[in-house]
């Protein structure tokens, strides 16, 4: 493998961990803060997919503006649903947490089957970033890839930049590392809880809004990226959003050098990683604790 | 039951400092209790057998079918009911062995067909193996994260078979000949005739809750109740409570093993699906459906989610409702796990309680 | 104490209420004479919903056409969904075959589900007709004289495309699909073809099924530079991969070629990306023959929307088996003389006449199609009369 090869699958490589730490954040957060095991994260990542096929014809280029939208209404959505359905579960034991969020994922689907159908759709990229650019004699490469990595890293400076500059910040580093004693101090815990779940399920629809145009969207698509974004939390440690970047980085690289060096193999690459990390360190690289 | 603090919820054990490693049910019954369960009362198991047993003069084939398929989920999930309801781990991707089992059956037999009990052994072995592996490396973490752990080396396994030639690819691969167990030139057990297979799956359904009941009446048993209540004190009592539950990882993986055998003898094919985390899922549910922490609850368990499954799905009954069954059957999940958190056989004590008021 | 009685009272009442249900799950015999029934097993719901709908369009066009009846005898159907699910696909054939009691069994698209319907079919004997799924083992290992197929298998289009790639001057080929039966099956046809001008296939790529992320893979094939690409996709996923191919440059200076299904219903979401794209496949759409276009005509005036592939191979299945019917009168107790004319008819095919090879596949012309606009307009005969090896076929 020549140098610029080298380099343009580094490039692929950190551009779909960037994709997976949007998603990995936020149930790292949720995990973290709540106590709460969701299998239905991907369903999240998920609606943010359809919710970028279905706003398509309504917004055209107005490709921010969509984003947007999307990240809000999924955030409302999240907030609804932790006040319905997932403030019930904080109480349960993690073997009914599992059963109920899985049965959640199936509710999910049919859902989804029901609204929109089965059929696998395309997303394009708007227009002013669906061109290429060319990297050296290799290949071109499309700009919209150079535009979610950069919309990635905004949102994970943005999220640093709340977590540990702002008050709800101070409040959710502290519910990480202690819950009982912050509802102690007469934080409304509740409330806590349910812009944490909400920011969750937002981040994890941006990280499918973000992705529709390079994936595509179809059927089961929630499923396939949650079992990795788990063993994205494992490898980074629960709660620790720094662990959930060090670690998607590392599986993106794993995954894409994988794909080239062990064709067939490479779909155990990832798990591979995780056996090698828990070898080492059983609660994962970071320490907990955002 | 104690260390558990009502209604506060539970800090993932990242420290491992908690009082129990794993949240097993609110409810936990003492262990001369599930003693008592488990050895007394072989009147129910016993003439459900020799009811089963008389079915094939019955019934038509296709519910034949049926019922061989519940009772080779009932071994699965009696499988699964020593880790989550006598030890108290709840592992998420116990399918992984069931397919390992399956897949080590039709590879093992190639394009003629394998005598019986290497290619069990095979199987048995082979599930057996992985979850050593699984469960040494797994067992070393707590709580949720054990949960994603073992969801995780699930996943490995499917990817292993759903993307490589050698495991056959996305469609499967056909199992071509039977086992047959053969003692010089005399054919004494064709498990591709109906009727054998029939008696032999019962007999490995007997013999599987016959063997469990005994183990969970043992003194390996009770030390695994002791740890699924309090593994600190069990430690200090000089336990090596690792390799406790280490075994029972093991056993466990070793009857899905037997399970996924007779699947795979029983279908005569086998595909990536028999690994994935919907069919972990699937099983777990069993398990709760009938209650957790009884042997006769993941039989009963079995039984019930198939036939809901094949209830949910019947157009007859719910017409165009059941093109969407997986609808019907997560909301009935949902609504089961929150009014019903004991299973069908808590049933029972729910309505008397109702009752006195 | 108390709680073991109440589990015997569940467990008994289980055990009552299975039993019960259990018996009532029968079937009965059906009379030899009297309607014939059929069987479909086709998808209809999911990504292959309009490929189950235009196959059964198709086969019930045919039976029309025949005043309703093949063989002198009325058709009753009975379908089952088979969602194209592998895992399922056991279940769901055994509904028809011991539930229902089927005499011939039609279906289906996707491959693995076909697997599971023909190993079902030989070990009960009953009479399958393939409309579309295309895996060689069908008519290779797992071939029976009670098993035919009507559309073509995986290895057919792709070897064509791989005598044509030859025939271009091709030495150094790269292949990419999705790892499953008809993608391999498909390279590997491209490959037997392109060796016999003694080109190669240098590198074979995969990418897990239904995933459609290709960054990594498209990046290995610009840096292997190979003198052309063979991909076999299908539906959303050929959408894609033929426009990722074109964002990442490479339909510049690498030719895409394909089997057909790489551009059938997918060329107005590929637009620009696909334009003059070289495809191999048993049909196009715009095959200007008395047949095809009165064929065309009477689908359209049926079902009020055009005809395709899917169509044909169902509408000719049909045709195969009115054909093996007539030559025994309806009589469904004469088997092998039923399989037999099943085996020789002459196929009056929209796609043009074809016969059926000892394994029970089409031995068919395979069209070279070129992109235009939104057409995959009609070049050349690839290859005349080609018939599927059958490796392993013990018939």
């Amino acid at each position: 493998m020549d140098l610029a090869t080298f380099l343009v699958q580094c490039l692929n490589a950190v551009q779909y961990g960037l994709l997976l730490f949007l998603l990995a954040s936020g149930l790292t957060l949720i995990f973290g803060i709540m106590g709460v095991i969701n299998l239905a994260h991907g369903s999240f990542y998920m609606l943010g997919a359809y919710l970028a096929f279905a706003l398509a014809p309504l917004f055209g280029d107005w490709y921010v503006a969509r984003l947007l939208v999307g990240v809000a209404l999924a955030a409302l959505f999240g907030y609804v649903l932790e006040w319905a359905f997932f403030s019930f579960l904080y109480e349960r034991d993690h073997l009914q947490q599992v059963l109920m969020t899985y049965a959640l994922i199936l509710v999910f689907e049919e859902l989804r089957s029901i609204l929109v159908g089965n059929d696998v759709h395309g997303v394009a990229a708007p227009s002013w970033l669906s061109g290429s650019f060319r990297l050296g004699e290799l290949m071109s490469y499309p700009w919209y890839r150079v535009f979610a990595s950069v919309a990635c890293v905004v949102v994970a400076l943005g999220l640093y930049g709340v977590v540990h500059r702002t008050r709800l910040g101070m409040m959710i580093r502290a519910g990480a590392s202690d819950r009982d004693m912050v509802r102690g101090l007469g934080v409304d815990i509740r409330l806590l809880y349910r812009i944490v779940f909400a920011g969750g399920v937002a981040l994890a629809a941006l990280a499918g809004m973000i992705a529709a145009p390079l994936s595509s969207v179809y059927p089961g698509m929630g499923s396939s990226v949650l079992i990795v974004c788990f063993v994205v939390v494992v490898i980074g440690g629960i709660g620790s959003i720094t662990g959930a970047l060090v670690a998607s980085l590392l599986v993106g690289v794993v995954d894409t050098f994988g794909k080239v060096f062990f064709a067939e193999w490479s779909g155990a690459g990832i798990y591979v990683l995780m056996a090698m990390v828990l070898v080492w360190r059983p609660e994962g690289l970071m320490k907990r604790g955002v | 039951m104690g260390s558990e603090a009502a209604g506060a919820p539970r800090d993932a054990a990242a420290d491992g400092s908690a009082a129990s490693p794993v949240d097993a049910t609110p409810d936990t019954p003492s262990l001369p209790d599930i003693a008592r369960r488990e050895t007394g009362g072989w009147l129910v198991p016993a003439a459900a057998f020799v009811l089963l047993c008389a079915l094939p003069i019955v019934v038509a084939p296709y519910t034949l079918d049926l019922v061989l398929r519940i009772a080779v989920y009932a071994i699965f999930a009696l499988s699964l009911e020593l880790l989550v309801g006598a030890v108290g781990l709840v592992s998420l991707g116990h399918a992984a062995f069931l397919g390992i089992g399956a897949y080590a059956a039709v590879l093992g037999s190639g394009d003629d067909g394998a005598p019986l009990i290497p290619l069990l052994l095979l199987s048995v072995g082979a599930a057996a193996a992985y979850a050593l592996a699984v469960g040494a490396l797994s067992l070393r973490t707590r709580g949720v994260y054990f949960i994603m752990v073992t969801l995780a080396f699930a996943q490995m396994a499917f990817f292993v078979v759903h993307d490589t030639r050698a495991g056959g690819g996305s469609d499967g691969i056909f199992l071509n000949a039977k086992p047959v167990l053969r003692i010089g030139a005399t054919t004494l057990l064709d498990l591709g005739q109906r009727l054998p297979f029939f008696y032999t799956v019962l007999a490995a359904l007997a013999a599987t809750y016959a063997f469990l009941a005994l183990l969970l009446a043992s003194r390996f048993g009770h030390a695994l109740g002791g740890i699924r209540v309090n593994e600190t004190r069990m430690r200090a009592a000089g336990f090596s409570t690792y390799l406790y539950k280490l075994a029972a990882f093991v056993i466990a993986g070793a009857l899905a093993g037997l399970a996924g055998f007779l699947l795979a003898v029983k279908d005569a094919a086998v595909n990536p699906e028999l690994l994935a985390w919907n069919q972990s899922g699937v099983v777990l549910l069993m398990i709760i459906l009938g209650g957790i922490g009884s042997l006769r609850g993941a039989v009963i368990g079995a039984c019930a989610f198939t036939l809901l499954t094949e209830l949910f799905q019947s157009d007859a009954l719910l017409g165009p409702l059941a093109a969407h069954w997986q609808l019907s059957l997560g909301i009935a999940i949902i609504v089961f796990v929150a009014v019903l958190p004991k299973g069908l056989i808590g049933i029972g004590a729910r309505w008397r309680s109702l009752v006195r008021g | 104490m108390r709680t073991t009685t109440s589990t015997r009272r569940t467990a008994l009442a289980s055990a009552a209420m299975l039993l019960a249900g259990l018996t009532a799950l029968g079937a009965q015999a059906q009379p030899s004479s009297g309607p014939i029934k059929i069987g479909l097993m086709l998808p209809y719901s999911g990504t292959y919903a309009a490929l189950g709908t235009a196959i059964e369009n198709g086969f019930k066009l045919y039976v029309q056409e025949q005043g309703g009846k093949l063989g002198g005898r009325e058709i009753q159907y009975f379908k089952v969904d088979d969602e194209s699910e592998p895992a399922k696909a056991t279940d769901n054939v055994n509904k028809l075959i011991k539930r229902d009691n089927v005499d011939v069994l039609v279906g289906t698209v996707h491959s693995g589900v076909a697997l599971a319907m023909a190993k079902a079919a030989k070990d009960s004997n009953t009479l399958l007709v393939i409309p579309n799924a295309g895996a060689d083992a069908i008519t290779g290992p797992m071939c029976a004289a009670n098993i035919v197929r009507s559309s073509f298998s995986n290895w057919q289009p792709g070897y064509a495309m791989g005598v044509v790639a030859g025939a271009k001057g091709v030495k150094k080929a790269m292949t990419i699909t999705w790892n499953y039966a008809a993608g391999a099956e498909s390279v590997k046809g491209f490959a037997e073809g392109l060796e016999k001008s003694g080109g190669k296939v240098t590198k074979d790529l995969n990418v897990p099924f239904p995933t459609v992320e290709f960054q990594a893979l498209l990046t290995e094939i610009a840096a292997q530079k190979p003198d052309a690409v063979y991909a076999f996709f299908a539906g959303g996923g050929a959408v894609k991969f033929v426009k990722d191919y074109a964002a990442a440059g490479l339909n510049k200076t690498i030719p895409l070629y394909g089997p057909g299904f790489l551009t059938d219903g997918t060329l107005e979401a590929q637009g620009a990306a696909a334009q003059n794209m070289l495809t191999t496949l048993h049909y196009a759409d715009n095959l200007d023959t008395p047949r095809n276009n009165a064929f065309r005509k009477a689908y359209a005036l049926a079902y009020k929307s055009n005809a395709d592939v899917y169509a044909v191979q169902g509408y000719d299945a049909a045709q195969i088996l009115g054909a093996g019917l007539k030559a025994v009168n309806g009589d469904l107790s004469k088997r092998d003389q039923l399989t037999t004319a099943m085996r020789k008819t002459t196929v009056d095919s929209p796609r043009g006449k074809f016969t059926i090879s000892a394994a029970g596949n089409p031995v068919q012309d395979i069209y070279l199609r070129e992109v235009k606009g939104n057409y995959n307009e009609f070049r050349s005969v690839a290859v005349k009369a080609l018939a599927d090896p059958a490796r392993g076929c013990k018939l």
